[in-house]
C-alpha cells in the first residue's frame, strides 16, 4: 500500500478545511447559548470563507491524490467556489429567517456546513466509489434541512418524501455502480474509460451490463437534478421546506448533481454516448416542456419556483446531449457550466425575495399575495424583476447569456430541434414570471417585507451581479471554459 | 463452483423485491425497508463481483463495507424523521402524507 | 453433481421432520379448543391489553444513537487487523476516525440524549 502523502491532503484542502470546521462547530455549538444562535452562522459564513479562501490558492493547479481516488482541476475549482458561495448565500438568507419562524438552531449552519462538503468532494470525485459517499454527504443533511421546522407538518412532509425518494435514488446509482464495476472491474473514472476502450466491456454480456449500469446511474442523478420523469419529489419538497433551505438545496444539490452527472459521463461513459444521445435529449426536452407547462398552473410562489426549477435544470441537460462529441463537447460543457452559475445565483435572488416576503405560518407565500410590493419597496420590487427576467432569459441578464451560450453550443452540436423547443419553452415561461412581476407593479396591496441586513446584502448583490456580469459575459465563459479544457 | 450469473440473478430478484416493494407498499417504515433490499442487493453484486475478479484488489469489499455504513446513517435520519412525523400525525402511511399536492 | 444429490436429501429430510411432525399433531392430537389455549402464549404470563403499545420515543432515540455506532464500527474490524504493516500512517487515521465519532458521542451527551427519563 502507497502512504498518502502531503500532496494528498493539498489535492483536496478546501473540503477537508470545511470538514473539520464542521466537526468543530458541532461542538463549539453546544457552548452558544439558545438565543445568540447568530454566532453560529456567522462562525459557519467564516469557515466557508476560509475554504473559498483555500479554493481560490488551487486555480491553476492540478494534481490527483490518494490512490487515484480525488482530483483537483480546474473544472472542480470551478464547481467549488460556485458550491462555496451557494453555502455563503444560504447562510445569508437563514440567519434572519430561521429566528423569525422560530426554528434557530445552531445544527442548521453544521448540516448546511456539511452537505456543501459532500458537494465539494462531489466535485472532486475520480472514483465512483467516492461519488456514491460524495452523494450521501450532500443528501442526508438535506433531508434534515427539508424537515427542519419541526412544529410544521409540511416541512416534516418535505423531509420524509425527499429522504424516501432519495434513498430511492441512491439505490438506483449504486446498482448502476456495481454493475459497472462488474463490467470493468474498477471503479476508477480513468480506470472504467480505459477499461471500456480496451474491449474488456464487450465479451460475455459485459457490453449490457455496462449500458445498464451507467443508464443506472443516470436514473439516479435523474432523480437528484429533478430532471423528468424523475421530478415528482421536488414541488412537494421544495414547498413543504423552510424557504431558506429551498434555497440551498435547490441551487446547491443542483449544481453537484450536474457537476458529477458531467464528470462521470465526459470521463467514463465516452463509449456509450451514441446509447446515451438519444435518452439524454429526450430527458432534455420532456423536463424542459413539463416544467414550463405545470409553471403556469401554480400560484404557490415556492411551488411555481420549484417548477422553474425542474425547467431549468432541463435547459441545463441540454448541454450533456453531445458530451461524446469531442468537437462541441468542451465549447457545450462549459455553456453548461456558465448557465449552472447563472441559474445558481437568478436563483438565490429569487428566493432571497421570498424569503423576504414570507410570513409566519405560510403566509405571504401566494403569488396573488406579491400586489403592490413595488409602490412601497421599489428596491425588492426590481431586484425580483431582475431575476424574472433572468430566468425567462430576457436582456439584459445573466439568464439570457447563459441561454445564448446554451443554444449556441446546442446548435453547434447538431441538435436544432433541442434548441427550438428551448426557445419556445422559454417563451412559455415569459408567461407565468411576468405574473409575479405584474402582480407586483400593477396591483394594490399590502405585504410588508422584513428587513434583514444580511438577506438585504443577498438580495442586492445577485441582483447587481445578475446584471453585471451579463454585461462582461466572454469574461466569466472564459473562466468557465478554462476550467473545462485539461 | 456456482457461476456467476447466478449471483447475479439473485441480486437482480432481490433489488426488484426492493423496488416493488417502494413502488407497492405504503407504510413509510415498509417503503425504507424496501430501500434496504436494493441496497443489500447491490452489496451481494459487488462481493460477487470481487470473488469473481481480480481477488488481490480489495474494491468490491471495500465498496460493500462502505455501502452498509453509509446505509446505516441513512436509515437513522430517516427513521428520525418518520418519528417525528408519527409524533404530530400519529401515521406512518405514505398516502395519508398529502397536504401539498399540484 | 453427487454433491447437489446430498444436498437435496438433506433438504427433503429438513422439510420432512416439521411437516410431518405438525402433520402427525393435526391428526392424532385432541382439539378442545378455550380462549386461553388460542392465546398467543399459552403458558406462562397471561397477555394484558393490546398488541400495539406505546414504547418510549426514547427508547427509538437510543437504538438509533447505537446503530450509527454499531455500524461505524465495522471499519474499526480490518484497521485493527492490519495495523501491524500499514504503520503510523494508520494509526493517526484511526484514532482520527474515532475522534470523529467521539464528537458525535459528545454532542448526544451534551443534548442530552443519553438520560434515560
Amino acid at each position: 500500500m502507497t502512504q498518502p502523502t502531503i500532496n494528498d491532503f493539498h489535492t483536496i484542502l478546501p473540503m477537508i478545511v470545511l470538514s473539520v470546521w464542521a466537526c468543530l462547530l458541532l461542538l463549539v455549538d453546544l457552548f452558544i447559548p439558545k438565543d445568540r444562535k447568530g454566532i453560529t452562522a456567522l462562525l459557519a459564513a467564516l469557515g466557508l470563507i476560509l475554504s473559498l479562501g483555500f479554493n481560490l490558492t488551487r486555480i491553476g493547479m492540478e494534481s490527483v491524490g490518494f490512490s487515484g481516488m480525488v482530483v483537483l482541476d480546474g473544472f472542480a475549482t470551478f464547481a467549488n467556489v460556485l458550491l462555496l458561495l451557494s453555502g455563503l448565500f444560504g447562510v445569508a438568507l437563514a440567519y434572519g429567517y430561521v429566528r423569525r419562524m422560530g426554528i434557530e438552531r445552531g445544527e442548521y449552519y453544521t448540516l448546511l456546513l456539511f452537505s456543501v462538503c459532500g458537494m465539494m468532494l462531489m466535485a472532486q470525485a475520480a472514483d465512483l466509489i467516492i461519488v456514491f459517499l460524495a452523494l450521501e454527504l450532500l443528501s442526508i443533511p438535506l433531508y434534515v434541512l427539508a424537515a427542519f421546522a419541526r412544529g410544521d407538518m409540511q416541512s416534516q412532509e418535505a423531509g420524509v418524501k425527499y429522504f424516501l425518494l432519495g434513498a430511492f435514488a441512491t439505490g438506483f446509482v449504486v446498482y448502476g455502480t456495481a454493475l459497472v464495476f462488474g463490467a470493468t472491474g474498477t471503479t476508477s473514472l480513468g480506470g472504467i474509460f480505459a477499461a471500456a476502450s480496451a474491449g474488456a466491456s464487450t465479451g460475455s454480456g459485459n457490453g449490457l451490463m455496462f449500458t445498464i449500469g451507467a443508464a443506472l446511474i443516470l436514473v439516479g442523478f435523474g432523480f437528484k437534478v429533478a430532471a423528468v420523469p424523475f421530478h415528482m419529489w421536488t414541488p412537494d419538497v421544495y414547498q413543504g421546506a423552510p424557504s431558506a433551505a429551498t434555497a440551498f438545496m435547490s441551487s446547491g444539490a443542483k449544481v453537484a448533481g450536474f457537476v458529477a452527472l458531467l464528470r462521470v459521463f465526459s470521463t467514463s461513459f465516452p463509449a456509450l454516448a451514441s446509447d446515451m444521445n438519444g435518452i439524454l435529449w429526450t430527458l432534455s426536452a420532456l423536463t424542459m416542456i413539463v416544467g414550463n407547462l405545470i409553471a403556469i398552473a401554480q400560484t404557490n410562489i415556492k411551488r411555481m419556483l420549484a417548477y422553474s426549477s425542474i425547467a431549468h435544470a432541463g435547459y441545463i441537460l441540454m448541454a450533456f446531449v453531445s458530451y461524446g462529441n469531442p468537437q462541441v463537447a468542451s465549447v457545450s460543457i462549459a455553456s453548461g457550466m456558465f448557465y449552472l452559475m447563472a441559474y445558481t445565483l437568478t436563483n438565490f435572488g429569487a428566493w432571497s425575495v421570498v424569503v423576504a416576503l414570507e410570513k409566519a405560518e405560510g403566509k405571504g407565500l401566494e403569488i396573488a399575495d406579491y400586489a403592490g410590493v413595488a409602490r412601497k419597496h421599489p428596491a425588492l420590487a426590481a431586484a425580483m424583476a431582475v431575476f424574472m427576467l433572468s430566468f425567462i432569459g430576457f436582456p439584459p441578464t445573466l439568464g439570457m447569456v447563459g441561454k445564448f451560450y446554451l443554444f449556441r453550443a446546442a446548435i453547434a452540436g447538431g441538435y436544432t430541434g433541442l434548441a427550438l423547443i428551448g426557445v419556445l419553452t422559454s417563451l412559455v415561461s415569459a408567461y407565468y414570471y411576468l405574473r409575479v412581476v405584474v402582480n407586483m407593479y400593477m396591483r394594490e396591496g399590502e405585504l410588508v417585507p422584513e428587513r434583514e441586513p444580511w438577506l438585504g446584502f443577498a438580495t442586492a448583490l445577485t441582483a447587481a451581479a445578475t446584471v453585471a456580469l451579463s454585461l462582461v459575459p466572454q469574461w466569466v465563459f472564459l473562466l468557465a471554459s478554462t476550467a473545462v479544457m485539461k | 463452483m456456482i457461476p456467476l450469473s447466478w449471483y447475479l440473478i439473485l441480486a437482480a430478484g432481490l433489488f426488484s423485491i426492493g423496488l416493488f416493494g417502494v413502488l407497492v407498499r405504503r407504510n413509510a417504515v415498509a417503503i425504507l425497508l424496501g430501500v434496504e433490499l436494493m441496497l443489500n442487493a447491490v452489496n451481494i453484486n459487488l462481493v460477487s463481483f470481487w470473488r469473481y475478479g481480480d481477488v488481490l484488489k480489495m474494491t468490491g469489499q471495500v465498496f460493500a463495507i462502505i455501502v452498509f455504513a453509509v446505509a446505516a446513517a441513512e436509515v437513522a435520519v430517516g427513521l428520525a424523521l418518520v418519528i417525528s412525523v408519527y409524533r404530530s400525525r400519529n401515521t406512518v402511511i405514505a398516502d395519508e402524507l398529502d397536504m401539498m399536492k399540484w | 453433481m453427487n454433491e447437489w444429490l446430498y444436498v437435496a436429501l438433506f433438504v427433503f429430510v429438513g422439510l420432512l421432520i416439521p411437516v410431518g411432525a405438525i402433520a402427525a399433531g393435526f391428526i392424532f392430537g385432541p382439539k378442545k379448543a378455550n380462549p386461553i389455549k388460542k392465546s398467543t402464549y399459552e403458558c406462562g404470563i397471561e397477555p394484558v391489553g393490546e398488541v400495539w403499545v406505546q414504547f418510549k420515543a426514547q427508547y427509538y432515540i437510543f437504538a438509533l444513537v447505537f446503530l450509527v455506532f454499531d455500524v461505524e464500527a465495522v471499519f474499526l474490524f480490518p484497521w485493527a487487523v492490519k495495523l501491524g504493516q500499514l504503520g503510523l500512517y494508520a494509526v493517526v487515521e484511526g484514532i482520527l476516525f474515532i475522534t470523529i465519532l467521539i464528537v458525535g458521542l459528545v454532542y448526544t451527551w451534551r443534548k442530552g440524549m443519553l438520560e434515560w427519563v
